[in-house]
């Protein structure tokens, strides 16, 4: 199993997601690389309203979140946290990533995409650039406080 | 059947298979059919509407599909209907999602439908148009079966040929 520094808040904190799949067994494989990554799960949504919901009620750091989903697809609910949440980082995470999907889902205020199946090391790349807050930080060290898990 | 169709299909199914099920993949035997389907385990069936019409259809016995959910989790899981319907329907997810990806790229559009549980044993004969395509994958998990059934819209077709039409 690959070993991944531990991403951190500024606050050293571990970073807070919001994990959102209508697939039970999506969310239970990226809730597992997020424990490989240090972080900590505050909150799981299987639609786009519940995810609003659960965004406004948890706060996260960063939001996984599927496409296709019931009710409320992931487009839609990315476009209503961010009218809300200007700073919302919100990570997509798609079996479909064809360009129309990306531009929009970016059009809308996601900062960033993973296509399905995810591999931990790409997820963990994104999730680093994400949370940096520089967009100038792409392959430099993490700005954030980051230790070697053993 | 148009095998640039199809080849999309192949390649994000061997591709999501090695990666998510974190094994080697094998292709089996391949063969066209045109009878009435055969369900070998428990099946999702996707359709899609568009530039491109058909159905596909995965397939796996519940022990594999049991097999399968552990890899997916990354815990031992315990076999129930409810586990095999969204392990097989998790894995046709992620299979049509990056099929789809491959062909919009290359400039088709169409509609997937969500997949839907294949109860029935037979159904979903081919036709002259859409006779299927039946393939095994190997994986580490046990055989995935995928069965394609793929068509250029009459339209679409029309246009690709380009033969200029006389009054």
């Amino acid at each position: 199993m690959a070993q991944f520094a531990a991403l951190l808040r500024k606050d050293n904190q571990p970073v807070r997601y919001l994990v959102v799949d209508d697939s039970v067994f999506a969310r239970k494989n990226l809730i597992k690389m997020i424990e490989m990554f240090g972080g900590e799960v505050a909150g799981e949504a299987g639609d786009g309203l519940t995810a609003i919901a659960e965004f406004n009620r948890t706060k996260p750091d960063v939001v996984l979140m599927d496409i296709t989903m019931p009710q409320m697809e992931g487009i839609e609910a990315v476009e209503r946290i961010v009218r809300q949440h200007a700073d919302a980082r919100i990570v997509m995470v798609s079996s479909v990533g064809y360009q129309e999907n990306i531009l929009a889902a970016l059009q809308k205020g996601a900062k960033h995409f993973v296509q399905k199946p995810v591999k931990p090391e790409v997820l963990y790349e994104i999730l680093r650039y994400v949370l940096s807050d520089d967009p100038n930080a792409v392959g430099a060290p993490a700005v954030l406080a980051g230790e070697q898990r053993s | 059947m148009r095998m640039e169709l199809i080849q999309p299909f192949i390649n994000a199914a061997d591709a999501v298979f090695a990666e998510s099920l974190q094994g080697p993949t094998s292709i089996g035997d391949l063969s066209m059919e045109e009878e009435a389907y055969r369900r070998k385990g428990i099946a999702a069936l996707i359709a899609i509407k568009g530039d491109i019409e058909g159905r596909v259809i995965l397939d796996l016995s519940p022990e594999v599909a049991v097999k399968v959910a552990g890899k997916l989790t990354g815990a031992e899981v315990a076999e129930s209907e409810q586990v095999i319907r969204e392990t097989v329907c998790e894995l046709a997810n992620m299979v049509i999602g990056n099929s789809v990806t491959l062909l919009n790229d290359q400039g088709f559009h169409f509609k997937v439908f969500p997949p839907e549980i294949h109860v029935n044993d037979e159904g979903f004969a081919g036709t002259q148009d859409t006779e299927a395509m039946v393939l095994s994958i190997e994986t580490s998990c046990g055989p995935i079966f995928l069965n394609i059934a793929m068509h250029y819209l009459h339209r679409r077709r029309a246009e690709r040929a380009s033969v200029p039409a006389l009054d």
